[in-house]
């Protein structure tokens, strides 16, 4: 009998808590009943500051767990326990059994009760909805108070203050921040950092009123007016607090279960309350007495709980509190005992005002071991400090935060320093992993898990590699030390045009079979731009072609190819299937369904290809690029025109993508699938780029992966026009075109992505580097420039000459080549019926 | 007196008609031969037989180098050989084998012996 969890709120940590519990229950012991106060599923709020640049709510959405085992009811907030009963009761009325139940209710922002506390135009900052109020307000002054005089008062100048003062700055205020400590981010750093940081953020427009309380707020001719404790008065539009939070307990003290000190359900190391079906993670839980304001403390309370919950035995680890501050340009970092509270700890300080750099380590009365540091201005060190932290440091620490010796060795770090405080996982665990073979970013994120949160240890795991004598170099090829990313950067930027001259000038040598079908995919990639109208087979690029590309036909085990025209969408008429019939007939081709939508025929001889494709092409077939690292097919569902469910016409989009983005380049295969509906028949999620259709328009998924190592792909953004949905899959494509790594695909590219896949959203949704028009402007050549290959080589002598078997006996078939029946089809000779399937000797090796 | 030993040179195509780092396959008294012209002008002969795969597919492989040395890469399964020896630099237990090769009158011959 599966058992009934209920878990009320749906905020980052009682998500987490589902996720977990979904991907360990193998044995189905537990469903799961979300009750969700918020009406949107999930999001993430630590992000909620990125709101401001697209005001699209869905991008700060969640990966949602699609499973039957969850219920998630939206809008409909858990209003009491009957622990007697083990019920709850939600607002609607609902009922609910539980044998377990998890309080995951966050916190709820502090308003200190100053006077006017309560009136219009003085806000919180803690949901979308928060953020959609004060935009109403900062548009209301804009238009009512004139320029210049429009401000906005934040009372609390923590973390989370000065990113709403940020977003203020936005919307078009002009910030003041109030925080009653002598400092800005009192809790982070010291006095030294505090007042460097207080330049950058004056820096960046924002006033700054310290040691000073917030005493009145009075409405004042349509706006109002803050008054400070030391008589200062502040005209204001809008006023934001920020001063705290306060754990949300209710729920808890109602049913009579106990509360810390402080408030917060009063939970053991374990996230048990005093009733033992009941337990309390993220924000809203003291656990041992202590809230925690950060998620990943309650990251670690959730998988606490998941364990717990299969009779597990996990306990909660203690918190690092490490931070740091994510405005644009503002480097703030503090971890461990930042304030030196440790009997006997000792400070060393590096202070430049002038270059804008504060620095300080404590440590332990020895000057031996690292206990905590505050890094203001500079915080390049801040993954590698934080992770030494509790360990004999390998300097004078002096040294190692003096800006010239400050490069710190990733090898001298200690077995037990945790890397990834996400996932706590230690400098041990990362070795064993490379020991076991992992030996990139991706490798060692799919076995530890390491760098999957907030992603802020990736470069501290590359040092690791390094210092593993992992070789980490980017150099594509013994012929070039750039890597492929820089290569395309160099024949966009040089227009370069043959790999001749781009060898010479930035390579040596006369290049392989590595570097040579790179630099032709980039010029191909670019033809659009560098070389309308060209072909991949024209003058020397030809001597650069992978055996594919250079017959346009993939090659097989025996030195046949084997030939895909494109079916766009997988439509196709009878008349054309026909064709392809009669085609498959006539040259005796092996004759397959492709996972594709599509027909692949095997079989043929290279001087065969240009007859095959003589008739194809008469018929109104092209390539269909199956032997290109190049986008291959939109697989998709029938959607509207048939389908019962369907919501949109999902063939026509497919067919639409499959035509705009044919022939396109890429540094590997590029699929995709278009989806009629939230059913999702087309497998899209398991595609480079894939679409579901909703009520209102598209959501679009990207790097997902079948193959080797399957991904789902991860939803970037949701509910678009057909417009703008083919405007963010151009820039997606370019954007991964630019970039990614030899023979990459999009999964892994995403994974070692710095900043992921907000960063990605960042750049092709918000154009964060301003790149923007150059990806549209790179697409638009590449739709224009578009032609179909075989039709070029039917159309020139000179390269149709390329397809014989000998050139001195053109009618000879390479008499090596035979075949035997199989199932009715012709297959390669060399293996029998009924023979074990030998792929290869016991000798043989694989290059790459 | 010393026998002349005596060579049979088998025409392959005009010098020309050879694409720079490319290589073409050609039937030498009834064995497959690949041809290659590298950027400096030289001819390279050797046996089309990819001895990984068991496929005569040499010479539809890359052209390159490596630390200077002229190479072809086979398409199967990308083993490297060096143009001028045959010798397999991945694995130094393989080689395939090479021929003569030259040019007379502007068409290319290779010697079966
Ligand atoms: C602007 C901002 C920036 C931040 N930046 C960072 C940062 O950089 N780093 C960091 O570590 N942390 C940051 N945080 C804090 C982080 O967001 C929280 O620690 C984290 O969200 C806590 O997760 P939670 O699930 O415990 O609570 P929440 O995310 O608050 O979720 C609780 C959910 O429960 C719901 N709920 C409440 N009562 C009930 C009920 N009775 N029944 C049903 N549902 C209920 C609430 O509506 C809410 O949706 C930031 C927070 C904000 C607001
Ligand atoms: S995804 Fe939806 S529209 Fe498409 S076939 Fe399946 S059920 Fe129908
Ligand atoms: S520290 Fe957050 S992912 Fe590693």
């Amino acid at each position: 009998m599966m058992r009934t969890v209920v878990v009320a709120g749906h905020g980052m940590v009682g998500h987490r808590l589902v996720e977990a519990l979904i991907g360990r229950d193998l044995h189905r012991q537990w469903r799961i009943v979300v009750l969700a106060e918020e009406t949107r599923p999930a999001y993430d709020r630590v992000a909620l500051s990125s709101y401001v640049d697209s005001w699209d709510a869905e991008t700060l959405t969640l990966p949602a767990v699609l499973d039957d085992r969850v219920e998630l009811r939206l809008g409909d907030p858990c209003v009491r326990i009957d622990r007697r009963k083990r019920t709850v009761r939600t607002a609607s009325g609902r009922r609910v059994h539980y044998d377990a139940l998890v309080l995951a209710t966050g916190s709820a922002p502090f308003v200190p009760p100053v006077p006017g506390y309560d009136l219009p135009g003085c806000y919180v900052y803690r949901t979308p909805e928060d953020l959609d109020a004060i935009r109403v307000a900062a548009q209301r002054a804009m238009r009512t108070t004139v320029a210049g005089r429009r401000s906005g008062v934040v009372v609390g100048g923590g973390l989370l203050g000065l990113e709403a003062a940020h977003a203020l700055r936005q919307l078009g205020l002009s910030p003041h921040v109030v925080e009653i400590a002598p400092r800005l981010m009192p809790m982070q750093v010291d006095e030294g950092g505090g007042a460097l940081l207080r330049r950058f953020i004056e820096g960046l427009g924002v006033r700054v009123y310290c040691g000073r309380a917030t005493a009145a707020i009075e409405p004042d001719r349509g706006r109002m007016l803050v008054r400070l404790s030391d008589g200062t008065e502040l005209d204001t539009d809008v006023v934001v607090f920020s001063a705290g939070v306060r754990p949300r307990d209710q729920l808890a003290r109602d049913a009579g279960l106990p509360v810390g000190e402080r408030g917060g359900v009063l939970v053991d190391s374990s996230c048990h309350t005093s009733d033992a079906d009941i337990w309390a993670i993220g924000e809203c839980a003291a656990v041992e007495g202590r809230c925690y304001g950060l998620v990943a403390p309650g990251y670690a309370m959730a998988e606490v709980v998941a364990d717990r919950l299969l009779g597990g035995h996990a306990t909660f680890p203690g918190a690092d509190t490490a931070t740091k501050l994510k405005l644009l340009g503002v480097d703030v970092a503090s971890f461990g005992d930042a304030h030196a509270t440790a009997e006997g700890a000792l400070e060393v300080i590096h202070n430049d005002p002038v270059a804008g750099r504060y620095a300080k380590l404590v440590v332990s009365d020895d000057a031996r071991i690292l206990l905590g540091g505050v890094l203001v201005g500079d915080a390049e060190s801040y993954g590698t400090l934080r992770a030494m932290v509790g360990a004999v440091l390998p300097a004078d620490p002096g040294a190692l935060i003096s800006p010239s010796g400050g490069e710190l060795d990733a090898g001298a770090l200690p077995a037990t320093a945790q890397v990834c405080s996400c996932h706590a996982v230690t400098v041990e665990a990362i070795g064993a992993a490379v020991r076991d073979g992992a030996t990139t970013v991706p490798g060692l994120k799919a076995c530890t898990k390491a760098g999957t949160g907030c992603g802020s240890c990736v470069p501290m795991l590359k040092k690791l590699l390094a210092a593993q004598g992992v070789e980490q170099s980017k150099a594509l090829c013994e012929h070039f030390t750039h890597s492929r990313a820089e290569l395309f950067e160099i024949v966009a930027a040089t227009r370069i045009r043959t790999f001749s001259e781009l060898v010479t000038k930035h390579g040596t040598g006369r290049g392989c079979d590595i570097c040579k079908p790179a630099v032709a995919s980039i010029l191909a990639s670019l033809s659009g731009v560098l070389n309308p109208g060209g072909h991949i087979l024209d003058g020397e690029q030809a001597t650069l072609q992978d055996t594919n590309d250079h017959f346009l036909a993939n090659l097989q085990r025996n030195g046949t190819y084997s030939v895909v025209p494109r079916v766009p969408g997988g439509e196709i008429t009878p008349e054309k299937l026909i064709v392809l019939g009669e085609v498959a007939r006539d040259f005796g081709l092996y004759t397959k369904i492709t996972g594709g939508q599509r027909i692949d025929l095997f079989g043929a001889r290279v001087e065969q290809l240009p007859a095959i494709w003589r008739r194809l092409v008469d018929a109104g077939f092209e390539s269909g690029h199956a032997y290109g690292k190049a986008l291959r097919t939109v697989k998709s569902c029938v959607g509207t025109d048939w389908c019962r469910y369907g919501v949109q016409d999902s063939v026509g989009l497919a067919i639409a993508l499959e035509l705009r983005y044919r022939g396109l380049r890429a540094p590997h295969k590029l699929k995709s699938g278009v989806s009629g509906c939230a059913r999702e028949c087309a497998e899209a999620r398991s595609k480079d780029f894939g679409v579901i259709a909703t009520e209102t328009g598209w959501n679009l998924y990207v790097c997902g992966n079948g193959g080797f190592r399957p991904r789902h792909a991860d939803l970037l953004v949701s509910d678009l026009d057909t417009q703008t949905l083919v405007r963010t899959i151009d820039r997606f494509l370019m954007f991964y075109v630019r970039t990614a790594d030899r023979l990459q695909r999009t999964a892994p590219w995403l994974e070692e992505l710095e900043g992921g896949l907000d960063h990605l959203r960042d750049v092709i949704v918000n154009d964060s580097l301003g790149i923007c028009a150059d990806l549209d402007a790179a697409i638009a050549a590449h739709v224009v420039g578009y032609s179909d290959e075989w039709r070029g080589v039917l159309e020139d002598p000179a390269k149709l000459a390329r397809f014989t078997s000998f050139v001195n006996a053109p009618g000879v078939p390479d008499p090596t080549v035979e075949f035997v029946e199989e199932r009715g089809q012709p297959t390669p000779a060399h293996r029998r019926p009924g023979q074990p399937v030998l792929i290869a000797g016991p000798t043989l090796t694989v290059v790459r | 007196m010393t026998a002349q030993l005596q060579r049979h040179w088998t025409a392959v195509c005009r010098y020309d008609d050879l694409v720079p780092e490319r290589g073409v396959a050609a039937l030498i008294d009834g064995v497959a031969v690949a041809v290659f012209r590298t950027h400096d002008g030289v001819l390279h002969a050797l046996s089309n037989m990819d001895p990984f795969s068991g496929v005569s597919v040499l010479s539809r492989g890359i052209v390159g180098d490596r630390e200077g040395r002229p190479t072809v890469a086979s398409p199967i399964y990308k083993q490297v050989f060096e143009l001028a020896t045959g010798a397999c630099l991945d694995d130094p237990s393989i080689s395939v084998r090479t021929f003569p090769a030259r040019v007379l009158n502007g068409v290319v011959e290779v010697c079966s012996v």
